[in-house]
């Protein structure tokens, strides 16, 4: 009798142990808190997409765009109908199939709320679907950015969601989460600030190539993916890895690498090399930064290596980068950045005193609270204080920064002149996608530069289908936007994945995906 | 007066590719564009009808998400109090028996350093010997009491043994101080001179008598608890109420900083209430 209950406990102990191999747990970057990623653009609501919804296209670690859901598609000879057909089988996670009218339903609400899906929506005549599993679009005149947009891997990324469900309007949130990827959302276990629960989809069938980036096949190995909320301090996600209580920590804290690097079963992946980028932004609606003259000195002062010195520390994960858009990718070019690259503070000094800068304080916005970003502004203060600016440094929490970067006030009454952020490298990769590099005036991102030379050449740049005239008119737009001085690029640096050594699979490329992945 | 400082719900919820447009249409959808005072009439108008209102974040009744970490709340200030409780009072009583003694000063050197010690700085000190090194207890996570009493207990029991020290040394020195005064009372001389055993002196008179400051910390110490733990919830990752607050401050998430605002002043409320009443019953020389 007492060998019979051990047996049976010991089976049990194995069942638990055995269970638990097929959960996943992730630590996170950040918390979870909004669940439709077409409404707003936090990389933590793209990253719940890419568990429960696939998406037309994809881009591969090469930056290459390639089919998803799609099977095949055609383009006519004047490139204005493209006809899309979608992969068969292709199912919901209610078991209902994906049709070319979910996917116009998708595509009509992305292109509501997204830069580059309204830009692409300028160009779109109408769409419609001759079969259900075909889909086309007439456009009014050809344009050079249809798979770019569709095969967007960052925010907003264009995910495929049931019809009934993306004909909620833009301005409102979804209320229904299931998509045709291949995880399904466990909505009863999602306990927001505690912890988000994926299942795998049973039904989902993968591509046959392999994963890269967001294309190819979507394996699902475990059977279950626990996203950890709640654990948040730096210093208890690595002793959580360490012990093994999580498998993978998405961001660790660049202070904490030395640490990870001795940890026994932890290892180290950059999955995402391309990484991401600095940048300061000026306020061009207020003195100083209303003169590029200003702006240009403030460039030629803010040199990169400090600041990635100061904030990454670890000289494997960062690098100086000329560009505005990532550097190693089709855009990435040195053209126009002479003013900060090949710059020093005696010229910014000199640059500074031509500009007829009158003294009038620089409002930097300090976040106090957001590691990954919070010693930039320091950095800044002190370059720009060398150069001859007079600085106000204001410190406060990241979701302060948020709200006033927001408002067109002038410093003194709330505003600011300069807050420095990070972009994930696709983000800002081409001249749509980098926020930055609009200059509509107050219709543009935050900081609401106005140039319409800019605007111009972004124009053209969509219109353009030839390659080599797309990447030429990229470098214009580079050349002009370091003249005017929309913002300064500060470098670029990686912030790879702390992992348990059993798991693997990670899937190189930008974002935060976990198919693939497997837990030995 | 969170209202009066900077901050704005939309513009965080828009995400950082966000234009000033959406930020704006974002505002207009929560009610944000009204004044303040109307604002307020409406959230007011709503609590009366026992309603405290959507997150602007989780697009969750404020009410549901109080209700998923009151578990992890109670569960982590009961037990804290429960060891608290029973570890402080017999030190306290000890202490004041041997007043003046080496137990005494230890106690009392225990005390400040129970005080002083910042709850972070012990916590990592505990995680690093009790879970790393000895691996007895996980570094961090909760498990609800659904899942079995002993995970539950087991991933409580650390962050318990953090924040109890310092009730510890709280309640301790409230308790010498009290039975200390008790012990000089004419009735303790006449219960010794009546031959009662010293454990019977200490217990059924000293202590019996020096009962309401003691329930009175612990009761404000409950109080504190509840809301007030949040360096222990984010040091062990434990999704109570006091993270709640901080999160929804951070993101200024307004209905639920009311909420939780509105549900701890009834705790403090509640509680301070259930201990004036206990006074009844430790000393039957009240009346109310």
């Amino acid at each position: 009798m007492r060998r019979r209950i051990l047996a049976v406990l010991a089976l049990m102990c194995f069942s638990i142990v055995h269970a638990q191999d097929k959960v996943l747990r992730v630590v996170p970057h950040s918390n979870l808190s909004i669940l439709d990623p077409i409404w707003t653009t936090q990389f933590m609501a793209r990253n719940h997409g890419y568990m429960i919804y696939d998406t037309l296209f994809g881009t591969d670690e090469k930056n290459q765009v390639k089919p998803q859901m799609v099977d095949n598609w055609t383009v006519s000879p004047d490139k204005r109908l493209w006809t899309f057909t979608l992969r068969p089988g292709l199912e919901f996670h209610d078991g209902k199939p994906v049709t070319g009218e979910d996917v116009i339903a998708s595509l009509e609400r992305w292109g509501k709320r997204d830069a580059m899906g309204q830009k692409l929506m300028t160009f779109v005549e109408r769409m419609d679907t001759p079969q259900p599993n075909t889909f086309r679009i007439f456009l009014r005149e050809a344009c050079g950015i249809m798979l770019e947009a569709l095969g967007k891997p960052s925010s907003n990324v264009p995910f495929i969601m049931p019809k009934r469900v993306a004909e909620t309007p833009a301005d409102k949130q979804i209320e229904e989460h299931i998509g045709s990827g291949p995880y399904i959302f466990k909505r009863d276990e999602f306990k927001p600030g505690d912890k988000a629960v994926y299942v795998r989809n049973p039904k989902y069938m993968p591509r046959k190539e392999a994963p890269s980036g967001t294309t190819g096949g979507k394996n699902v190995y475990v059977e279950r993916v626990e996203w950890n909320l709640a654990l948040r301090d730096a210093q208890a996600q690595v002793n959580a890895l360490a012990k093994g209580e999580v498998d993978i920590l998405e961001r660790p804290a660049f202070e904490s690498y030395e640490q990870l690097k001795k940890a026994d079963g932890v290892v180290l992946v950059n999955k995402d090399p391309l990484g991401f980028q600095y940048m300061g932004r000026f306020n061009h609606l207020h003195p100083p930064f209303n003169n590029a003259k200003v702006r240009q000195a403030a460039i030629a002062a803010m040199q990169q290596e400090p600041f990635l010195r100061a904030q990454v520390g670890v000289k494997e994960f960062y690098k100086a980068c000329p560009s505005m858009y990532t550097c190693g990718t089709p855009y990435g070019t040195a053209k126009g950045s002479d003013i900060q690259s090949k710059s020093n503070m005696r010229k910014a000094q000199e640059l500074l005193k031509a500009s007829g800068y009158d003294g009038t304080p620089v409002v930097i916005l300090k976040p106090t609270d957001l590691a990954a970003i919070q010693k930039l502004p320091d950095v800044a203060a002190q370059l720009l204080r060398q150069a001859g600016f007079k600085v106000d440094l204001q410190a406060m929490d990241w979701n302060t920064v948020v709200s006033r970067r927001a408002k067109k006030d002038p410093p003194a009454q709330g505003g600011w002149n300069i807050f420095l952020t990070a972009w994930l490298a696709p983000d800002v990769w081409s001249p749509l996608t980098n926020a930055a590099l609009g200059a509509a005036g107050e219709k543009s991102w935050f900081g609401w530069p106005s140039d319409e030379q800019i605007e111009k050449l972004r124009d053209q740049f969509a219109r353009e289908t030839d390659d080599a005239k797309r990447k030429a008119i990229a470098e214009q737009i580079q050349v002009r936007a370091f003249e005017i001085g929309t913002h300064a690029p500060l470098g670029e640096y990686v912030n790879p994945y702390a992992v348990r050594k059993n798991i693997t699979g990670l899937v190189t490329g930008s974002g935060d995906t976990y198919w693939n992945v497997r837990k030995n | 007066m969170l209202r009066l400082t900077p901050g704005d719900p939309a513009a965080i919820l828009a995400g950082d590719a966000a234009n000033a447009d959406q930020i704006a249409a974002i505002r207009a959808s929560l009610g944000l564009d009204r004044s303040l005072p109307v604002q307020f009439t409406i959230w007011l108008g709503n609590v009366l009808q026992g309603e405290l209102g959507q997150s602007y974040f989780y697009k969750m009744q404020v009410t549901q998400l109080i209700g998923q970490r009151l578990e992890p709340t109670f569960a982590l200030a009961g037990l804290t109090i429960l060891i608290a409780i029973l570890v402080s009072i017999p030190l306290g009583v000890i202490a004041a028996w041997r007043f003046g003694g080496w137990f005494d000063r230890a106690l009392m050197g225990f005390s400040v350093l129970g005080f002083s010690i910042p709850v972070f700085v012990l916590a990592y000190i505990l995680i690093w010997l009790v879970s790393l090194q000895l691996g007895w207890f996980p570094v961090q996570g909760y498990r609800r009491l659904a899942d079995g009493f002993f995970p539950f207990l087991h991933h409580l029991i650390l962050p318990a043994i953090t924040l109890s020290v310092i009730y510890i040394a709280l309640i301790a020195r409230v308790t010498r101080a009290s039975v200390l005064e008790a012990l000089g009372e004419d009735y303790i001389r006449t219960a010794r001179a009546k031959g009662l055993p010293e454990l019977r002196v200490l217990v059924r008179h000293a202590l019996a008598n020096a009962a309401v400051p003691i329930a009175t910390v612990i009761g404000i110490g409950i109080a504190i608890l509840i809301g007030g733990v949040v360096v222990t919830e984010s040091v062990y990752a434990i999704p109570g109420l006091g993270r709640l607050t901080v999160d929804a401050v951070l993101a200024r998430d307004f209905p639920t900083i009311q909420g939780v605002i509105l549900f701890f002043s009834f705790i403090y409320v509640l509680v301070n209430l259930i201990i004036d009443l206990s006074y009844v019953f430790l000393d039957p020389r009240i009346r109310y």
